[in-house]
């Protein structure tokens, strides 16, 4: 026990001789990949912050500032005001309820039809299954775009099997309201479902077969399986695509666009955040003003950022929730 | 034993049904919200369609919003045609890219979670609107313009650049080299997930192989491509589909821009639905064969 210890911490040169020098070259080359590394990883993990910090420093400063040479990164003079304005532009704590409101709602629908979905695929086995699964896999392919001007059209002259038009003599036009993209969610339509599908499946696919059939055996029902048994397995998966659901959702602008378009989101007031600007401006002074290029890229960082914020605490806070189990959950074709 | 063959194909029965109604959500929403568009929206790609107060009317016309949109329209076949050479050379940036750093994220250093945390941090922060946000107004992008004509000179690869391209070997192979690298920063934002599915793949390979193999004398190099490789290339499938399927959806997607405006601004739904028919097929095609290609490779270990 001694001689090894002995040993252990003997001279590293004299370790290095009696290696013939592999001990040094070893050791050399084990710090020069870290080195190597963390310069690398150093400068990718910048590049990626670096927009953002930049934000932070610009949202603060006053529009002298902006012009000033001299100032770099931290502002000269330090201002709140530019969060107002942002705030007043985009209308920010309408959004932000509005926002909050709809992402929350269409993530739990979103997530309750693809859990369904995504057990049934998993789990039973029922005639024509594959072919509903490629069914899910051509949804995942299939970009928005292509079915979205029938869509379109489909929601502002929307009809099931012509009942609308016989009772009241005409198609009801439900572009505008909210409904249509309810409608999508529950039925696994929406942004992104068929991912969010495909990995449930795919968690619910590694479940032994052995817990179901316990509970079988036990007298539980097929719900009750899914409710008691299956579902309180699955948190770390639902939590995951809850979040996604949640986030992706929240900076949409493609659907938000197309079937929210009236209502006022977030992500759809950043989009306009410029426009929004030059009016607001104008309408204060009487002459005709053009915005600044540089006040109006101060503004639209700052609306960026009040944006991402409620993002980056929920990253914060649910960081585990991401990515762990995602990458737990085996992704494979 | 009859009547136990009749009871076990009843509860085979039951479970299929109770699959069915499981499923049964997703199966509604893909008639209805999927399949009919999608065929109602090539169709209208053949039609002429009239909007009016309340109706809406589709007259037969042939090939004529083909023929509009490749022969008239002044912007759709070049920005076609730029996207899709942009979609190619990008995907395979961002597959080198995330491999790459999947590679040395799944080695042992301290601050590892921090950097994870980072580099996944795109997934969330650069989504839906937040892509493009500069460019998408006309101030910005007037702005960005002179500004990349003000630093032509002296960016630090430039003078590489110049080196490399004084040598003369393949320059216009290298020409695109350049520009994804000056666009690291876009690659980088859009592999956080590629970068979670190849890392998910590396930690499933057992450490016993490596050993195995570095006792026979393997170096780290090779395991990297008789190991390593093999073991994740069913990864690569699934994170090529993805990334085509991702950079479509993007909000930067200037053919994507081109046909919101075709349908919102002019109301020309049958140009538009012409467009996206073309740029899915092109897509469709471009996923099809290469996945084909890449799944010939592939090494199942089962």
């Amino acid at each position: 026990m001694s001689k090894v210890k002995v040993k252990k911490y003997s001279n590293f040169w004299e370790r290095n001789r009696k290696s013939n020098g592999y001990l040094l070259r070893k050791t050399v080359l084990g710090w020069g990949i870290s080195i190597c590394r963390f310069i690398l990883l150093f400068g990718m993990c910048f590049l990626i912050l670096q927009p953002i910090f930049n934000k932070i420093s610009v949202s603060f400063m006053q529009e002298t500032d902006l012009y000033d040479p001299t100032v770099v990164s931290i502002p000269q003079n330090f201002t709140t005001e530019n969060y107002k304005m942002a705030a007043k532009v985009m209308n920010y704590s309408k959004g932000l309820v509005n926002s909050l409101v709809i992402s929350l709602t269409i993530a739990i629908v979103q997530i309750t039809a693809a859990t369904l979905a995504g057990y049934g695929f998993a789990r039973f086995k029922f005639p024509f299954k594959n072919f509903w699964f490629a069914c899910v896999i051509m949804g995942i392919l299939i970009p928005p775009q292509v079915i979205s001007t029938s869509l379109f059209l489909s929601f502002r002259f929307f009809d099931i099997f012509g009942i609308f038009k016989a009772v009241t003599g005409s198609a009801i036009n439900l572009r505008g309201s909210v409904l249509p993209y309810y409608l999508l969610s529950a039925t696994c339509m929406g942004l992104k479902n068929g991912l969010y599908i495909y990995m449930i499946r795919q968690f619910f696919r590694n479940i032994p077969k052995e817990l179901e059939e316990a509970a079988y055996v036990d007298g539980c029902g097929t719900l009750k399986t899914f409710v008691k048994i299956m579902l309180p397995d699955a948190k770390p998966i639902l939590t995951s695509c809850f979040l996604f659901s949640f986030v992706w959702q929240w900076t949409d602008g493609f659907y938000s666009d197309m079937f929210l378009g009236n209502k006022v989101l977030v992500s759809t007031a950043l989009t306009r955040i410029v426009d929004t600007l030059g009016v607001i401006i104008s309408k204060y002074s009487s002459v005709q003003t053009q915005v600044s290029v540089a006040y109006a890229n101060c503004i639209l960082s700052t609306g960026t950022l009040m944006i991402i914020l409620p993002l980056i605490i929920l990253y914060l806070f649910a960081q585990r929730g991401f990515v762990e189990s995602l990458s737990s959950s085996g992704i494979k074709m | 034993m009859k009547r136990q063959k009749n009871k076990l194909a009843g509860l085979q029965k039951r479970k299929a049904i109770s699959g069915y109604l499981f499923v049964a959500p997703f199966i509604v929403g893909f008639l209805m919200f999927m399949v009919r568009p999608f065929f109602n929206s090539l169709y209208m790609s053949f039609c002429k369609v009239n909007t009016g107060a309340g109706e809406f009317s589709m007259n037969w016309a042939g090939m004529f919003n083909y023929n509009y949109i490749f022969k008239v329209d002044p912007d759709y076949s070049r920005l076609l045609i730029e996207e899709i050479s942009r979609m190619c050379i990008y995907s395979v940036a961002i597959m080198v890219f995330s491999f790459f750093v999947a590679l040395i994220l799944n080695q042992k250093f301290k601050g590892r979670a921090l950097v994870r945390a980072v580099f996944f941090l795109p997934v969330i922060l650069a989504s839906g609107v937040m892509l493009g946000l500069e460019e998408n107004n006309s101030l910005m992008s007037n702005l960005q313009a002179t500004v990349q004509t003000s630093v032509e000179g002296i960016s630090v690869t430039g003078a590489l650049q110049e080196v490399l391209r004084t040598a003369g070997v393949g320059v216009k192979a290298y020409e695109k080299v350049f520009e994804v690298i000056d666009n690291i920063y876009d690659v980088a934002i859009s592999s956080g997930i590629q970068i979670i599915i190849f890392l998910s793949g590396l930690q499933t390979i057992s450490s016993s192989m490596y050993e195995a193999a570095d006792i026979e004398g393997c170096t780290k190099w090779e395991s990297l491509w008789k190991i390593t490789f093999p073991m994740v290339s069913s990864l690569f499938l699934v994170n090529w589909i993805y990334t085509i399927i991702d950079f479509c959806m993007r909000s930067d997607n200037k053919v994507i821009d081109k046909i919101q405006d075709t349908m919102k601004m002019n109301l020309d739904y049958d140009f538009a639905s012409a467009m996206s028919w073309v740029y899915f097929l092109i897509v469709i095609a471009i996923v099809g064969i290469s996945s084909l290609i890449i799944s010939r490779r592939v090494y199942y270990y089962e």
